[in-house]
């Protein structure tokens, strides 16, 4: 019965049904600004309770305010249909086997221009008939692990998701690739990094900024590049495949200890920092900009340690920032606290008393970086002095949100602190590294002349 | 061998079409002939309509450029629409160039939209009330697909505002389908190969979008409403003017053909020209179908193959196929059996069947260098006598039997064969649905496979848009006056024919608004009025604003007849007080007395010369015409 309204809330609901003009019934309406004939379509939850939404023949959408309508005469019903006819897709002995994990996000959808509704594509048959390319570069079977928008994802998926990966890894695989959005494919970037060491093969999470309902949409090329990675390179790590540049001409592989998403929309949001990416990938395949990667191996083994904890929290610092919110999560039984600090890793004195306070509790404390590129260097201030003096342990130039990810994982290993702080300052891969280059942060000013000049000469 | 055509005994295909201009108003209806119009108006707002960019900021230069592909989106259907898979067929790359000043992270779609600007809802509400429409409750925004890449994101979006309006025209009524408010494309700045580039500056500028049903059954009455739907919008006040900024599409069918949609006409002026010409081609083309079938071919029976001719072209003397082919081109041919005499029959005038042929490999092959087909029957020399028998047999068709050779890099040619077998194909079945492109020459090329009635889906990145009965109210209480109702208003008044017309448009209007509550209608009334405002002679401007006491004070003189129309022409600080008959006659006598010797001896002549002495005197105190029946009558 419900599905007969759909969306549709009180007081409008109550106008419908009394007419018992259901969704998908071809109707008039009759209203004080005249007569509008159209198909009736289901509310969206999120708008008001005051529209009815009709659909007019010319395929436009409108909506018409309750209060306005004095009758309604129906015409008939259109039933909607959600039939996917099923291409199947094509299997070639030759060609690399990849297995593609769904998360969440859409890296693929078909649209139903009926009723507006976009259907994610997942099976194979669909992403065949929505990327065929992608049958020219692998043999690719799927698994939806989850569905869920990424900040919605933690550690129990992470730990699915690992393991789901390493069975398949076990099973024999050429590559990984995980669908993922966008939002936090960098958390679960790190998480996988740690939970799977020793890979034998790629694992590619991959998603799309712009919806894959959209003709100019990064979803397709994401998709064929993470399939390409995950199908022939010889980085055996876990990365991040996304847009380098925002025009289409190639991905960037970065490694999942050091990616994060750096703008709320570009196509081209996640970067490397501190250091530069993998590799790149294009139509001609994978270009790597380093040697000291992992590298594929034809054994299966993997290494799986799906430890976690999650009564660990980032605190972002703030002037003035109050020592109670401390002693809160003490209280609350919170066993580690990444914090991420001004400058070279500071807080403001009101603190310290808090942070003795949580370290006499037996809490894990570690210092990152608010800035996000650059070393902690807790020495150079009296400041830093004193707080490495309470307790707080310098992080290097780990991330903070992967900081956070490995605090939770090392806790979830064990009890012991100093066990704990030799987890999370011994590198697994590149969380921490040892020196910073110059092209590390290339973060550069619009507006300045030879640098504007640079920009106008070249796709970005 | 000789090559002989088949002629056609049709004289729709044996004759060249006739020009626009010699048929009649009955030969329109009895073709059929329904024409309907799509309006596109910028709308008058500082800002553009998903984002705070300014409006309006054309430039030539550009800071940056990206570079982006479009792909087709499967259907629920498991099938992809028609004119995606067209747009996907050319690969084309897409770029970008983009202005600091006048694009955001918006237009390059990479940002989701800001709120809808309420300005431009505002001007949309009230342009669709002036038309009658009636206004929907919640606007919901729609996206539609277009893969051509004008627009980055691959759909533009758009709203409908209001439905079922009327446009009165000539005693009758065209319907208005309705009217939404959009955002504007890019500008195309070249179409080259594989790589067709765009400016955005104009991209995401407020529009709206009138469309009519095909209520017009002759191309001169397309163009009038044209007319009158662009006196429309300039009568709000509300839209923008200058070049590009109100542009129209017009669509066209004949009886038993297809609704043809043309895009970038030029100006109102090209529309009759373009209407008739595409009317000529369709009645052309259902010709060419009614041949077909009379011949027996179908669909199926078309075959698909095509033929390496590359050895068979190597030596040729046929110039752009020889310079082709020593670049590194192939050449295939593709046979079309019981197409004889047709492929030289004419379509639209100075243009034959075989265009249809040339535009599809040009467009969706991306051959675009002319000409790019070869003809076996063709009038023009392109191949030699015996390279055509030798293709022929290669196609193993009879020398009779019309082949088309085309060349190019082997990726576009292979696109290029199947493009000329589905154009064959369409040709069985009557009129393919496109969207073609205005030629400056009035005949219209292929842009498009016309895309299906629903690529259309809502915008989930935008909440709907109430527009409550309160918000309507505001907005109707400002609808300025439609240029009918104006007119009408005028004829009450007693502003009579041609001058209320045009009195209604012409920017002296809102001045005798003012100066209308003066007049007393005994010396000097309404149409006098009127028609001073619009005399040519005055040189006083009758701009609103701009010298309002002046005018006013010289109306309060007119009524009292202290001075004349004439005075005013003159445009000096103040009018020269009128004399009275009696005064002006016998200065005139005064005057005609002290002529001075010689002067023209034919008539008229003289009399122009009298008058220009007299008038020395009487110039602006009394009507020139009064004068010169006196300055007449003293010389008969």
């Amino acid at each position: 019965m419900s599905d007969d309204f759909k969306g549709y809330r009180d007081p409008t609901l109550s106008l419908l049904r009394s007419h018992d003009a259901r969704v998908w019934s071809q109707v008039i309406l009759h209203t004080s600004r005249g007569d509008f004939s159209g198909l009736i379509l289901p509310r969206s939850e999120t708008a008001d309770a005051e529209h009815v939404v009709l659909k007019l023949v010319t395929g436009y959408n409108i909506g018409i305010h309750h209060t306005t309508i004095q009758g309604i005469t129906i015409e008939g019903r259109k039933e909607a249909h959600y039939q996917i006819p099923e291409k199947a897709f094509p299997y070639d002995p030759a060609k690399p086997r990849v297995k593609l994990f769904g998360t969440g996000g859409t890296i693929a959808s078909r649209l139903d221009y009926r009723t507006g509704a976009v259907i994610p594509a997942f099976s194979p048959g669909e992403l065949y008939g929505s990327v065929p390319e992608l049958a020219d570069i692998c043999n690719l079977e799927t698994e939806k692990l989850y569905g869920v928008f990424s900040e919605n994802m933690g550690p129990e998926q992470w730990i699915g998701t690992a393991e789901a990966i390493a069975r398949e890894i076990e099973r024999g695989v050429a590559g990984i690739v995980v669908g993922h959005g966008t939002d936090t494919m960098h958390h679960t970037a790190a998480a996988l990094s740690f939970m799977l060491q020793d890979l034998p093969v790629p694992v590619v999470m991959v998603g799309s900024q712009r919806s894959s309902d959209r003709p100019s949409s990064d979803a397709a090329i994401n998709l064929i590049n993470a399939a390409r990675t995950a199908a022939t390179s010889d980085i055996a790590e876990v990365m991040v495949c996304m847009f380098g540049p925002t025009s289409d001409q190639y991905g960037l592989l970065h490694r999942g200890t050091r990616v994060r998403k750096m703008h709320s929309s570009y196509r081209s949001t996640f970067r490397t920092l501190s250091d530069i990416p993998l590799g790149k990938i294009d139509a001609n395949g994978v270009t790597p900009f380093r040697k000291d990667y992992n590298r594929r191996r034809e054994d299966k083994r993997v290494s799986l340690n799906t430890a976690f904890d999650d009564r660990v929290a980032i605190v972002y610092y703030y002037p003035a920032m109050k020592p109670d919110i401390i002693d809160a999560l003490v209280a609350n039984g919170y066993r580690g606290i990444v914090i991420a600090g001004t400058g070279l890793g500071h807080v403001n004195k009101p603190l310290y008393p808090a942070l003795s306070r949580a370290h006499d509790a037996g809490v894990a404390l570690f210092m990152t970086v608010q800035t996000l590129w650059g070393f902690v260097q807790m020495y150079v201030y009296e400041t830093g002095r004193e707080i490495m003096e309470l307790g707080v342990v310098p992080a290097a130039n780990m991330l903070p949100e992967v900081a956070y990810v490995k605090l939770g994982w090392a806790l979830g290993q064990t009890d012991d602190l100093a066990e704990v702080e030799r987890i999370m300052l011994a590198p697994v891969n590149g969380e921490i590294t040892e020196r910073e280059p110059h092209n590390g942060y290339l973060v550069f000013q619009g507006g300045i002349p030879e640098v504007d000049e640079f920009i106008s000469q070249y796709w970005k | 061998m000789s090559r002989s055509q088949h002629h056609p005994h049709d004289p729709r295909l044996n004759e060249p079409p006739p020009l626009y201009g010699s048929l009649t108003e009955t030969a329109y209806r009895e073709l059929g002939l329904r024409v309907g119009l799509e309006i596109h108006q910028q709308l008058l707002t500082e800002r553009k309509l998903f984002c705070r960019c300014p409006a309006g900021l054309y430039t030539a230069e550009h800071d940056a450029e990206i570079l982006r592909h479009m792909r087709p989106t499967l259907s629920e259907m498991g099938e992809y629409d028609g004119t995606a898979l067209m747009e996907f067929k050319t690969q084309k790359q897409i770029i970008y160039l983009l202005k600091n000043e006048s694009v955001c992270t918006y237009e390059m779609d990479d940002a989701p939209p800001f709120e809808l600007n309420a300005r431009a809802l505002d001007i949309a509400a009230t342009i669709a009330l002036m038309l009658g429409c009636k206004i929907v409750g919640e606007i919901h925004i729609t996206r539609k697909q277009y893969l051509d890449g004008s627009i980055p994101t691959g759909f533009q979006r758009t709203a409908i505002v209001g439905v079922d309006g009327a446009l009165p025209f000539r005693g009758r009524t065209v319907r208005v389908r309705q009217l939404a408010v959009e955002e504007d494309s890019c500008r195309e700045v070249s179409d080259r190969r594989h790589t067709r580039t765009f400016r955005t500056d104009r991209l995401g500028m407020p529009l709206i979008e009138i469309v009519t049903d095909p209520d017009m059954h002759t191309p001169a009455e397309a163009a009038a409403v044209g007319q009158l739907l662009r006196r429309l919008t300039r009568a709000s006040g509300l839209v923008r003017t200058g070049a590009g900024a109100a542009r129209q599409d017009v669509n066209v069918s004949i009886t038993g053909g297809t609704r043809i949609e043309i895009k970038g006409v030029p100006s109102l002026r090209a529309i009759p020209r373009l209407v008739h010409s595409e009317a000529m081609r369709q009645r052309s083309l259902l010709a060419i179908r009614d041949l077909l079938s009379q011949r027996g071919v179908t669909v199926a029976g078309i075959g698909t193959r095509s033929v390496d001719v590359t050895p068979i072209v190597r030596n040729t003397e046929c110039r752009f196929v020889r310079k082709a082919v020593d670049n590194g081109a192939v050449a295939r041919a593709v046979a079309l059996p019981g197409f004889e005499g047709l492929l030289g029959a004419p379509t639209q005038p100075r243009t034959t069947f075989l265009r249809e042929f040339s535009d599809r490999v040009r467009v969706i092959a991306c051959l675009d260098e002319l000409p790019n087909l070869a003809c076996s029957t063709h009038e023009a020399v392109t191949l030699s006598s015996s390279e055509w028998d030798r293709v022929g047999k290669a196609c193993r068709v009879s020398p009779l039997t019309p082949v088309l050779v085309v060349w190019g890099p082997a990726q576009d040619v292979d696109t290029a064969c199947r493009e000329i077998v589905i154009r064959a194909q369409d040709a069985v079945q009557g009129i393919p649905s496109e969207t073609r492109q205005a030629l400056p020459d009035g005949t219209n090329g292929f842009e498009r496979i016309l895309p299906g009635p629903d690529r259309m889906y809502p915008d989930t990145d935008e909440p709907p848009i109430p527009l409550a009965d309160a918000r309507l109210d505001v907005i109707a209480r400002e609808v300025p006056e439609t240029p009918w109702d104006r007119v009408d208003r005028l004829r009450k008044l007693g502003v009579g024919g041609d001058l209320a017309e045009r009195l209604a448009r012409h920017a002296a209007y809102p001045l005798f608004q003012l100066l209308c509550r003066r007049l007393d209608g005994k010396h000097f009334g309404v149409q006098d009025l009127a028609s001073l405002l619009l005399d040519r002679r005055c040189a006083r401007p009758a701009l609103p604003g701009v010298d309002d006491s002046w005018w006013e004070r010289a109306v309060d003189r007119l009524v009292t007849g202290e001075v004349v129309p004439e005075g005013v022409w003159c445009g000096g600080e103040i009018p020269p007080a009128s004399l009275s008959p009696a005064k002006a006659r016998s200065l005139c006598r005064r005057r005609l007395a002290a002529l001075p010797s010689g002067g023209p001896q034919d008539r008229v002549a003289r009399v122009g010369w009298i008058m220009a002495h007299v008038m020395e005197e009487l110039r602006g105190k009394v009507a020139g015409r009064v004068v010169r029946t006196w300055v007449e009558e003293a010389l008969a």
